[in-house]
């Protein structure tokens, strides 16, 4: 068989059933299997990019690993960014890219670039095939260790000269990696010491990331039956939102910098802390000396580089979120233990406390739509559908996190560690893929709109009925809002000047644009968009100079957030906090 | 305590990894990209059979940090094994230097004596120079370079640290192998 061969027989007993990519020279052999096999789908996107958060927005919504086929030279060094972005997240991917044939590397042929080499530190890892013998196993390989462990993008580059050899084929079963053993087991000890840390807790916080979600849908529901057994408040990070349902009385709303007042004062406060598949990371914690001064904390990861990273913690478990929750379970009635009753009743008490600030009201406007109010509403009419949001970077999408309720897992799709404007629309194209009757709903600004807005031209080629929900303020909104706060109002290159007009651009690419510039419009518009089966772009108008709060300044902990704008003039950001982004 | 005001340690880990192209490249670009230290490091395959190679690195940072290389260090893919040889006990660490002097006269006296006292061996001679080899820990092959510079123009080549644990331990152990089934050499006839 020759290796493009083998290629496309790897992706069908891998189970692959769409590649997203963008044919070149150096991949044309594969293109030509394509072609002759008709064995997998292939979705031709627009830009390399875009072809890497497709695959992204589908693997998130899928649990399935992703798939991208670029060409070499240009259009593997046009996926960086999206490699970037799926390993910030976790998300498992295989990027095949093409490569000028093997004796011409180093030589600086046409199309050439060291791929392998400006990959190195943006994928989980990568592979350069010099030998037809070695294709087939590396496939499988790239495979394994793009979904096991602690997922993440792999590449495999490859030479033209491979594609045309005569390679053996393996089977994937036959390919054993000896190297990379991820542990999914947590020890038994540090499980049980756990859970006896937190069956004493007097003030304790469930505090759930993007690795519930990585680990599959079974996590999510363990995760919430932990929370309801004890009856322990919890909040997720952008990346978990979904993992525990928005409409839970028990859930306090997303934390960290635009998190809620609840959620972040009850870790601020808590005795007890149990992060499962999360990173604690700087949008999480905020300064590090002032984080949950007075928590034992527990750490659940996969990945044992993130325990002990940023914040020392008293229990690290290394596990698989679902695995290490279903022991803890265990251990728990194993035990029969019981939450001590009376702390827990003061502590929801506090909890109320601070929720009664009501931290996301909005003044209701009848003059101009308020950016949380659109989404407030999107929210609302889409309840009980099948639907899924993705967004693009900035304001909208804090607002998005804030505004919008996710039940389930896997139905939220945003760019949380690199935070990646230009994410949204070609993510929920993969999302479309996967999910053809959903209704999928990229919450967008109109900056961010534009850094991809070429695929609207692949929406139409595939029939894909995308709704892109633009919020459009005429600036990139947190740049700006940054600027405000922290830069004296020297509004620098912020305005989204020139603008095009989005409905005349959704009509130049063959679907349909709507507009939204009063209050009184909005529902209709939401409406309608939901009624057309075809890509959608509506402009929705908003109250330009709205800032996202609330907010946990740069430089500042958990207790010293600011609820809104009446709060900000006090509050004058540190010096060690205006270096921070 | 802050976790950035703990102290600097120095640590000696070895790290067995797949003699594969790249990966002395990751193992650098995961230091270089995460900002830690690399104060010597040497590599060299161990194990011809299975294609592994052995890294010695010596780096220095709060025990956070040192935590988080090792961690950092197995996760990569091409990565068996990884041992903190400072934490996990005493191990005995050398490296080679090949030092050569160019002087004359007395000088030239003093630094053949002193090559004999460290016992490094003159493996290249000129009249006005010397190639001196020389093992032993990083302190006693800076003590002898110090030396030498004060007695004419010096360069050095160093190999860095290699480190092994001390006592009967094999922390990563070479796959045994049974001999008698390797091919046994030809016999030279001569022609």
């Amino acid at each position: 068989m020759s290796g493009a061969a083998i290629i496309l027989k790897a992706l069908q007993d891998q189970g692959v059933e769409v590649v997203f990519g963008y044919p070149g020279g150096a991949v044309l052999p594969i293109y030509d299997e394509l072609f002759k096999t008709n064995a997998v789908r292939h979705i031709l996107v627009r830009h390399e990019q875009a072809a890497v958060h497709a695959a992204e927005g589908y693997a998130r919504s899928t649990g399935k690993v992703g798939v991208v086929l670029v060409t070499s030279g240009p259009g593997a060094t046009n996926a960086v960014t999206g490699l970037t972005d799926a390993l910030m997240d976790s998300i498992p991917i295989v990027c095949l890219t093409g490569q000028v044939p093997t004796h011409l590397i180093g030589n600086d042929a046409f199309q050439e670039a060291d791929t392998t080499g400006i990959t190195r530190p943006c994928t989980k890892h990568n592979y350069l095939v010099k030998e037809p013998g070695q294709l087939a196993r590396v496939m499988h390989e790239a495979f394994y260790v793009a979904a096991h462990g602690r997922p993440g993008p792999v590449v495999v580059d490859l030479p033209k000269d491979i594609l045309f050899a005569d390679c053996p084929y393996v089977e994937a079963g036959e390919v054993e990696l000896k190297s990379y053993r991820p542990q999914v087991k947590g020890d038994t000890s540090a499980v049980e010491r756990a859970v006896d840390l937190i069956a004493k807790a007097k003030r304790p916080i469930f505090y759930g990331g993007g690795g519930l979600i990585n680990s599959g849908p079974k996590a999510s529901k363990l995760f919430t039956e932990f929370v309801h057994k004890t009856g322990y408040p919890a909040t997720l990070t952008l990346m978990g939102l979904g993992a525990i349902p928005a409409s839970d009385r028990h859930f306090l709303g997303m934390l960290g910098m635009h998190g809620t007042y609840e959620a972040n004062w009850a870790m601020h406060d808590c005795d007890v802390m149990v992060c499962v598949g999360a990173r604690f990371d700087d949008r999480v914690t905020g300064r590090l000396s002032g984080f949950a001064p007075n928590a034992k904390k527990i750490h659940i990861d996969i990945d044992a580089s993130s325990l002990n990273k940023n914040v020392a913690v008293d229990i690290p478990i290394i596990g698989d979120a679902a695995t290490v929750l279903e022991q803890m379970l265990a251990v728990w009635a194993a035990k029969g233990c019981k939450p001590d009753e009376a702390a827990r009743a003061k502590w929801w008490k506090q909890i109320d406390g601070w929720r009664s600030r009501k931290c996301l009201a909005y003044r209701p406007n009848d003059d101009v739509i308020l950016p949380q109010h659109a989404i407030r509403r999107l929210f609302e009419k889409t309840r009980g559908m099948d639907c899924y949001i993705t967004t693009e970077v900035g304001q909208h999408q804090m607002w998005a996190a804030q505004y919008f309720g996710f039940d389930e897992p896997n139905r939220w799709m945003t760019s949380g560690g690199l935070g990646t404007m230009g994410y949204g629309l070609p993510a929920a194209m993969g999302v479309q893929i996967a999910h053809p009757d959903a209704l999928v709903v990229d919450i967008a600004g109109e900056a961010s709109i534009l850094m991809n807005i070429q695929e609207l031209s692949t929406l139409r080629q595939y029939n894909l009925p995308v709704k892109a929900f633009i919020i459009n303020n005429q600036w990139m909104g947190m740049v700006r809002q940054w600027q405000e706060l922290i830069h004296g109002g020297r509004y620098s290159e912020s305005y989204s000047a020139a603008l095009p007009d989005f409905v005349k651009v959704a009509e130049a690419f063959g679907g349909v644009g709507l507009r939204a510039t009063k209050p009184s419009e909005l529902d209709d518009v939401i409406d309608e968009m939901i009624k057309i089966k075809q890509p959608v772009m509506v402009d929705v108008a908003v109250k330009q100079d709205e800032n996202c709060f609330p907010m946990i300044p740069s430089g500042a902990a958990h207790h010293e957030m600011i609820l809104g704008p009446e709060d900000q003039a006090e509050r004058r950001t540190s010096e060690e906090g205006m270096v921070l982004v | 305590m802050n976790p950035t005001d703990m102290p600097i340690e120095r640590h000696t880990i070895a790290v067995l990894v797949a003699n594969e192209p790249g990966v002395l490249a990751r193992v650098i670009g995961l230091f270089s990209g995460r900002g830690y230290n690399i104060e010597s490091l040497t590599v060299s395959e161990v194990d011809e059979a299975n294609a592994r190679s052995r890294i010695t690195v010596v780096t220095s940072g709060t025990p956070m940090v040192i935590e988080q290389i090792k961690a950092q260090l197995s996760r990569l893919v091409p990565v068996y094994d990884v041992h903190d040889l400072t934490l996990e006990g005493a191990h005995v660490s050398r490296e080679l230097a090949l030092v050569k002097i160019h002087n004359t006269g007395e000088d030239r006296i003093e630094a053949l004596r002193i090559a004999d006292t460290f016992r490094a061996r003159a493996i290249d001679s000129t009249l006005q120079s010397f190639v001196f080899e020389l093992t032993g820990d990083t302190g006693k092959i800076n003590a002898f370079i110090d030396l030498m510079v004060a007695l004419g123009d010096v360069e050095v080549s160093r190999t860095g640290v290699v480190a092994i644990a001390r006592g009967t331990g094999l922390d990563m152990p070479l796959v045994r192998r049974n001999v008698t089934k390797r091919k046994r050499r030809q016999p030279v006839t001569g022609d």
